[in-house]
């Protein structure tokens, strides 16, 4: 059967042999080289691999938190893992071959969150991207592989242009990192750091200016916590002293050269400087070391806090740091002592040439020596009302030109000044005294008695309105009356004025027949003893007329 | 000889394109091309052996870029999500799919490590003329053939993703390097299982127990 198929089927065609076979292990060789050059492309893409500290890991994921320098990522974390003491987070980075220097001693890394603060809001976008480490370099060049993460971003980034100052404070205030720090109020740089001294007693900040503000630091200049609302009543009205609502509310640092000629060779680097609780205490002359003191008071404090000021004829000379009570047994009173830090450099050039005086004279220039000399001249100190307001009290160190001698003891620690009543107190003694007297004039008695007399008064005035009054009138209709008859009898037609009249002529018919008769017995004296003689006719008839009506009328 | 005999020990060759068969008995020396449409025809595939184990090799080495690198990323409103097929498979188990992850994970892990492991076996057992298991064998290389464009689930999945998924800084998907390799995995290894010759299976003495 094969056989005859065999011959009837046709012969295939017969072509050249291509021994090409080999050629498909070109594609093995492709993939493999393939392969190979990724392997070698990324082992020679890899650059270092470091650790770095961090508290938590919050944020951060394996193989995906990416490591950003200026916004460009230079590496990815690799593994999260708990550090052997389980206290801390170990992240391993593994960073891009070009980002080589950043394995280098000095680099900074830190987690890179969305924080929200007085200040701003910084790394919003990290609220949607998720964490990412950040990195600064450092100047080293020296390898390392371990690194502490930063908890908080630094606030200046490496090679930023400025300067950065070191200032000291009694404490933290509102300032935190990133709080700005004014110069004529614009914003010339940021608190980078802050931390607690090693002794406790104060904070150690860094400030970070920018270039070029940064040359407006100098040795003289006078750092102060711009944070609170200054507000001061004064003579020229209500004042109010803020550097920004920003640094009212979030904190923030100011500082300014004080007036009058100074150094102005711009601070070097690092410089060290006093951070102030304010403008004023800023730009006060430097304080120096403070001397304690103490006063013993033996009248109420009300009003006196500590932190009250402590002034000498006037001038700022220190505060009250404590008010405590003492119990006296002797005089079972209860004195109140009050201790206070005093500067005695505030007093600028007074305190020199004091110094140069007590020098001179040989004396001890120590602070209670030449205080001693003062109470000798009449210096105590005082607790006077500063604010008639609030009542609050200050002492104020015054010379009293009729003091009572103290007994003053200049080698006794501490220093004890010692004390005359407040003026207000002597006031308050004073009007104590007028109120007393007062007190004993007998208002009750007086008021008695004048009550009595307003009622007897009083029953007078009825008898006078009730009898007196009406009979007075009676009085003065009768008056009226007789002075009626009077003005009649008195009247030009009255016959009394006639009568009068008449009578006056008569008279004078009198008159004159008397003269006629003295006049003839001038001359007939005999006349009287022998009578008249017969006379010319003209001279008789007139003269006995005259001198009948002359004779009867009276 | 069996009973049945062998297109090969007659000498006869078919033509896979037109069907014609040939007598080629002692035409050994070059290559035989049909008469009638010029296809070429050989008794066996030429060089089985050398084009399977090199398209598998290569197939393989795609296989370790196309894990290790990642084949997707994914970025919603800046959250960038770089996933390779192992860390997608994971993803959704542990986002609650299972069931998504189940097939990703047989669709992209297990299908190509099986073809590796048929195509292999198959190559392998045939070199050495087995006569173990030979229907099975057959149907194992069927299966291999028929689920080969399937494999290629993931780069259809990435592919459409990242045109469908085009929405700026909401939401944005892009392919990675990872899966280019994914897809050279899959097509070198569909080369492979086509470049095999299933008749090799047949080859050898015959069973007489079969």
């Amino acid at each position: 059967m094969t056989d005859e198929l065999a011959g009837a089927l046709p012969r295939p065609v017969l072509r050249k042999q291509r021994s090409n076979s080999w050629l498909i292990w070109l594609v093995p060789m492709l993939a493999a080289i393939v392969g190979l050059s990724l392997v070698v492309n990324a082992w020679l893409q890899a650059g270092p691999e470091i650790t770095i500290m961090f508290q938590t890991a919050q944020g951060l994921a394996e193989g995906k938190t990416p490591v950003k320098y200026k916004d460009v990522v230079i590496g990815k974390v690799e593994k999260i893992r708990l550090s052997a003491d389980r206290n801390h987070v170990l992240v391993k980075v593994a960073l891009d071959k070009s980002a080589k220097s950043f394995a280098t001693a000095g680099t900074r890394y830190w987690v890179v969150r969305p924080r929200i603060g007085l200040g701003g809001v910084s790394g919003v976008d990290t609220l949607f991207s998720g964490a990412y480490i950040g990195a600064d370099t450092g100047d080293s060049s020296k390898p390392q592989e371990e690194f502490k993460g930063l908890e908080n971003p630094p606030a200046v980034t490496h090679g930023e242009p400025g300067k950065s100052f070191v200032l000291h404070a009694d404490d933290l205030g509102s300032l935190d990192i990133g709080s700005p720090v004014y110069f004529r109020r614009i914003q010339v740089g940021r608190v980078v750091s802050y931390k607690l001294d090693n002794d406790g007693k104060g904070v150690t900040f860094a400030v970070f200016i920018d270039s070029p503000n940064d040359r407006y630091v100098d040795g003289s200049t006078r750092f102060w916590n711009a944070s609170g609302v200054d507000v001061s009543l004064g003579a020229d009205g209500l004042k109010l002293n803020t550097q920004s609502i920003a640094a009212v509310l979030a904190g923030g640092v100011a500082f300014q050269d004080p007036g009058g000629p100074h150094d102005s060779t711009p601070a070097a680097d690092g410089t060290n400087f006093r951070l102030f609780a304010d403008q004023s205490s800023a730009m006060a002359p430097p304080d120096g070391p403070p001397s304690y003191i103490r006063m013993r008071f033996d009248q109420s404090l009300r009003g006196l806090a500590v932190g009250a000021p402590v002034e000498f004829l006037g001038m700022n000379f220190g505060k009250v740091v404590s008010v405590r009570m003492d119990y006296d047994a002797k005089t079972q009173r209860f004195p109140i002592v009050v201790g206070a830090l005093v500067y005695p450099e505030r007093l600028g050039q007074a305190h020199e040439k004091l110094v140069a005086l007590a020098k001179r004279r040989g004396d001890n220039a120590d602070l209670s020596h030449m205080i001693g000399t003062l109470v000798e001249h009449g210096l105590r100190a005082q607790a006077r009302t500063g604010n008639l307001l609030t009542g609050q009290l200050y002492i104020a160190l015054d010379f009293l030109p009729h003091a009572v001698k103290a007994d003053y003891n200049p080698d006794a620690r501490p220093l004890e000044i010692p004390t005359a009543p407040g003026s207000f107190d002597k006031l308050q003694e004073q009007m104590a005294d007028i109120v007393a007297k007062l007190d004993k004039v007998p208002f009750d008695q007086i008021g008695n008695h004048l009550n009595d007399s307003l009622a007897s008064l009083d029953a007078t005035l009825k008898q006078v309105n009730g009898q007196t009054l009406p009979a007075l009138n009676d009085t003065l209709h009768d008056a009226r009356k007789t002075l009626g008859t009077a003005s009649d009898t008195l009247s030009a037609d009255s016959p009394l004025q006639r009568n009068l009249g008449q009578s006056m002529q008569e008279l004078q018919r009198t008159m004159r027949s008397l003269r006629v008769l003295t006049d003839y017995l001038g001359v007939h004296p005999e006349a009287l003893l022998r009578g008249r003689r017969a006379d010319p006719a003209e001279a008789a008839p007139k003269a006995p007329p005259a001198a009948q009506p002359n004779r009867s009328q009276p | 000889m069996s009973a049945l005999p062998r297109a090969g020990e007659l000498g006869l060759i078919g033509c896979p394109v037109c069907g014609q068969v040939c007598d080629a008995a002692g035409a050994d020396g070059g290559a035989l091309a049909c008469p009638r449409c010029g296809s070429t025809l050989h008794r066996r595939k030429p060089a089985v052996y050398a084009r399977c184990w090199a398209l598998l090799i290569a197939a393989f080495l795609m296989y370790i870029p196309a894990n290790v690198l990642p084949i997707m990323r994914t970025a919603s409103l800046g959250d960038i999500d770089d996933n390779t097929i192992l860390s997608g498979v994971v993803e959704l188990w542990v986002k609650g799919s299972p069931g998504l992850a189940v097939i990703v994970f047989c669709a992209s892990i297990m299908v190509p490590m099986l073809k590796f492991l048929a195509l292999g076996t198959l190559l392998i057992t045939c070199r050495r003329g087995s006569r173990w298991a030979r229907r099975q064998r057959a149907q194992l290389y069927r299966l291999v053939e028929l689920i080969g464009y399937w494999s290629m689930l993931d780069v259809f999945v990435v592919a459409l993703l990242t045109a469908l998924v085009r929405f700026g800084l909401f939401s944005l998907v892009e392919p990675l390097p990872g899966v280019v390799f994914f897809g050279l995995t899959v097509v070198l290894t569909m080369f492979a299982s086509m470049c095999f010759d299933p008749r090799l299976i047949w080859d050898g003495k015959e069973d007489s127990d079969d």
